[in-house]
């Protein structure tokens, strides 16, 4: 549900392109409107009409008028596109820095994603260092 | 957007040299909803006495469509005022849904019937019979069945339980859906209020210390943690409301909003954000005198 700290209208938006991307609303659905949203969620209809304007304005919804919004054709593809590069900047990029900080390089990095080391033992220090130093991780 | 209230550096001061309102500039916008949010005292009950013509200013102006509210029954035919102690002639509860529905040409019928229901309130009790909680449950029924095109609110719930506070939002809310019009909410309950409000007012010791669209103001404020040193170093030229030490760490509470690039140099920095609620940001607000954050 609707959390503190970020803007309501955003986060209305990001829940109709979440329901698109999984495919709980198809291309050509009608979405909800603004009151029911505004009903549903206890917001202002106001700020659930920002959200749902924030996506026609985008080019995701389309305005048929006298009967609602809809999900244009297309749609699901492009919000796909956009999402995988809000990945790279939400996940891979705080993923690489962090690695980085603690000397995982690129190499021992893809090597982790693809085979998981086991979590339970220390995980394998890139260069070769002294027993001593081993260990601490877990 | 068009201002239908418009208030221009009014002040009110009491004989005894208190001064309950000291220069304050606003407006309320057309079909909006609008929270006036603040501490007991500081001035919320007395600007919407001005509002409505029910007290004189010291100086500065009241403007509502235009025109000078006091003794202009043009203009306050058009306001619905609900306030907090409202005092009601020794008359039965539908007799003064029946009064309230001679003097508001927008009352509809169908919607009181509808909330006396869901309040569960006794027609034809006598209204100084009833509780602390039913009596204000009459105010919201009237207030909000008169469909007044600007209807305060000042903390209408006196005596209400949260069962019957959430019918009073649900039903504010679906009405103004379907009849959008002005609506002046004050209330010290601010969590409960926040998602339904459009724009925030912060009235702080008779000043006005936030001025701001909701959406604004969520995510504008940002809790910073981490190592004291860090969160300095961060929070440096930047709008500090508050600042909390503990041995080696810190949390900050700073006046956003943070673009990508400081919250990447946040998380470079090894520091936490977390946000802050409409609640706490008001509370931080209020504090001390600070200066006017208007977005």
């Amino acid at each position: 549900m609707l959390d503190e700290g970020s803007p309501l209208f955003l986060q209305i938006a990001d829940q109709l392109v979440s329901d698109i991307v999984d495919g709980t609303l198809a291309e050509g659905d009608r979405v909800p409107s603004t009151n029911e949203f505004a009903a549903f969620h206890r917001i202002n209809p106001a700020t659930a009409a920002k959200g749902i304007n924030l996506l026609v304005d985008d080019g995701i919804l389309e305005k048929r008028r006298g009967i609602g919004m809809f999900v244009v054709t297309g749609a699901r593809d492009r919000l796909i596109d956009l999402r995988r590069k809000e990945f790279a900047e939400q996940y891979v990029d705080p993923l690489v820095t962090e690695a980085r900080r603690i000397g995982i390089d690129t190499e021992l990095l893809i090597e982790m994603i693809r085979h998981p080391p086991d979590r339970t033992r220390s995980v394998p220090s890139p260069h070769t260092i002294h027993p001593s130093e081993e260990g601490e991780a877990s | 957007m068009t201002p239908i209230v418009v208030i221009d550096h009014v002040s009110r001061h009491y004989r005894g040299g208190t001064t309950a309102l000291d220069d304050v500039s606003t407006a309320l916008q057309t079909d909006t909803i609008t929270g006036l949010l603040g501490r007991n005292g500081a001035g919320k009950s007395t600007l919407m006495r001005i509002i409505t013509g029910q007290e004189f200013v010291s100086s500065g102006s009241v403007r509502v469509d235009g025109q000078n509210p006091l003794e202009n029954d043009a203009v306050l035919g058009r306001m619905m005022f609900v306030k907090e102690s409202q005092v009601y002639p020794d008359i039965k509860v539908k007799r003064a849904l029946e009064a309230a529905s001679w003097f508001y040409p927008g009352w509809d019928a169908e919607l009181a019937d509808q909330l006396m229901r869901d309040f569960d309130l006794p027609a034809n009790r006598a209204l100084k019979k009833l509780s602390r909680g039913m009596h204000s449950a009459v105010g919201i029924v009237i207030g909000l069945a008169a469909r007044a095109e600007i209807t305060l609110f000042d903390e209408p719930y006196l005596g209400l339980d949260a069962v019957a506070r959430q019918i009073f939002y649900d039903r504010l809310l679906a009405d103004y859906a379907e009849h959008p019009r002005t609506i002046l909410l004050s209330t010290h309950l601010i969590d409960e209020v926040a998602n339904l409000l459009e724009h925030v007012i912060v009235i702080d010791r008779g000043r006005i210390v936030v001025d701001a669209n909701a959406d604004d103001l969520r995510g504008r404020a940002v809790i910073v943690s981490g190592r004291a040193s860090a969160v300095d170093e961060f929070i440096a030229h930047r709008d500090v409301l508050v600042r909390q030490g503990l041995g080696s760490m810190a949390t900050a509470t700073i006046n956003g909003p943070l673009d990508d690039l400081a919250r990447a140099r946040a998380r470079e920095m090894n520091l936490d954000l977390g946000p802050v609620s409409l609640q706490e940001f008001v509370v931080r607000s209020s504090g001390d005198q600070r200066e006017r954050i208007s977005a």
